[in-house]
């Protein structure tokens, strides 16, 4: 029995090291608290924080312009932050194996609080929470565009440039 | 030329904006609409003479969000449908931007599902466009007072998408049985995570 248990043990600290290492990247789940420091953050710096879901497909569609332009503007005070609103039950089936076939590098936080009502206007008064979603701030420069609808390569990066 | 411009222009962004913000809220009246249903019916909430109100929600074949509700809706309209508010679900999804919500998909949608509901085609996105509705799923309350459509509740069937059970606030429920119990609907609109409505590009 205890053997049994053993094994198994070894086996789940496999699984857990085979799933961090191979997608590469990292995910941290997170509640409305972690979301206001993200948005609330002071740095003099562009964030640029988009929503989005793995059952979303325009979200899905524009998610490669994230990650190109974060490579692109490696140098420069620009953070790209993604916040997934996948369901909690569909992130180890679905969120993760996603993350690693599309080679995603960038970290991915997960927003857990699905009492979606009591912080969507956090994120913009105007939101009515549809997806795809992308918030562009700095805080220190007053600078805020919020855009709650897909959004092309080009136009990404005219406003990042803008407000770099 | 830039005298005649500037209006032109100036419409056009003030026509965007409209667009992007008008919604209904609590207190407003709405419009009865005229829709195909899926047995090729003109529908009108004007045709339920026996309707307290609807539950009007904005649907759609394909979006996973829906998923994850349509059970719910199915209950809702079990629930309320006898004590007079029907379940009336609307798609307006270009199916030109999402093949998966055409005609023919609903079709063959509410027969595999069974809805026991009006489920209604907004080729046009009229409806959508003047209800203001933003995602899918969208559920707008309407109650017939003196012959008109107030509009007692915008947003969210309820506040968990993904777990039924674990939802603790059932918006619209709680809602109807308000108004049942001759109430005032405590919540008169929430904001929830789903689908944009997939608008026809021009």
């Amino acid at each position: 029995m205890i053997a049994y248990r053993n094994i198994l043990t070894s086996l789940l600290f496999l699984a857990m090291i085979s799933v961090t290492t191979v997608s590469g990247q990292s995910i941290k789940r997170i509640g409305t608290s972690e979301l206001e420091k993200i948005l609330g953050n002071p740095d003099d710096n562009l964030f640029v924080v988009n929503f989005w879901a793995t059952w979303c497909g325009p979200c899905i569609k524009e998610l490669p312009h994230f990650e190109k332009l974060s490579k692109e503007y490696q140098a420069e005070r620009v953070t790209f932050i993604l916040v997934s609103l996948d369901f909690p039950s569909e992130i180890d089936k679905k969120l993760i194996p996603f993350l690693k076939k599309n080679k995603i590098d960038l970290g991915v936080y997960v927003m857990m609080d699905l009492d979606y009502d009591t912080w969507i206007g956090k994120v913009d008064e105007g939101w009515q929470g549809n997806l795809p979603a992308t918030l562009v701030f700095n805080n220190t420069r007053g600078i805020r565009q919020f855009l709650p609808r897909e959004i092309d390569e080009s136009t990404l990066r005219e406003i990042i440039r803008k407000n770099i | 030329m830039k005298k005649l411009l500037i209006p032109v222009v100036t419409g056009m962004i003030m026509t965007l904006t409209l667009n992007a913000q008008t919604q209904y809220k609590a207190g407003d009246v709405a419009t009865d609409f005229s829709l195909k249903n899926v047995k090729g019916e003109i529908v009108s909430l004007s045709q339920f003479d026996a309707a307290r109100g609807f539950i009007v929600a904005f649907w759609c074949n394909t979006c996973p969000v829906v998923k994850k509700y349509e059970q719910r809706l199915i209950d809702l309209n079990k629930e309320f449908a006898g004590k007079g508010y029907p379940v009336i679900a609307i798609n307006s999804n270009d199916k030109g931007v999402s093949p998966g919500d055409s005609y023919d998909e609903m079709q063959k949608l509410v027969k595999n599902k069974k809805y026991a509901f009006e489920y209604l085609y907004d080729e046009s996105q009229d409806v959508a466009r003047k209800y203001g509705a933003t995602n899918t799923p969208h559920v707008y309350l309407l109650s017939k007072k003196e012959g008109k459509l107030i509009v007692e509740y915008v947003g969210a069937i309820d506040n968990n998408a993904d777990d039924a059970q674990a939802a603790d606030k059932n918006y619209v429920a709680d809602a109807i049985n308000s108004l049942l119990n001759g109430g005032k609907v405590a919540v008169a609109g929430t904001r929830a995570v789903g689908c944009s409505i997939k608008w026809r590009k021009v």
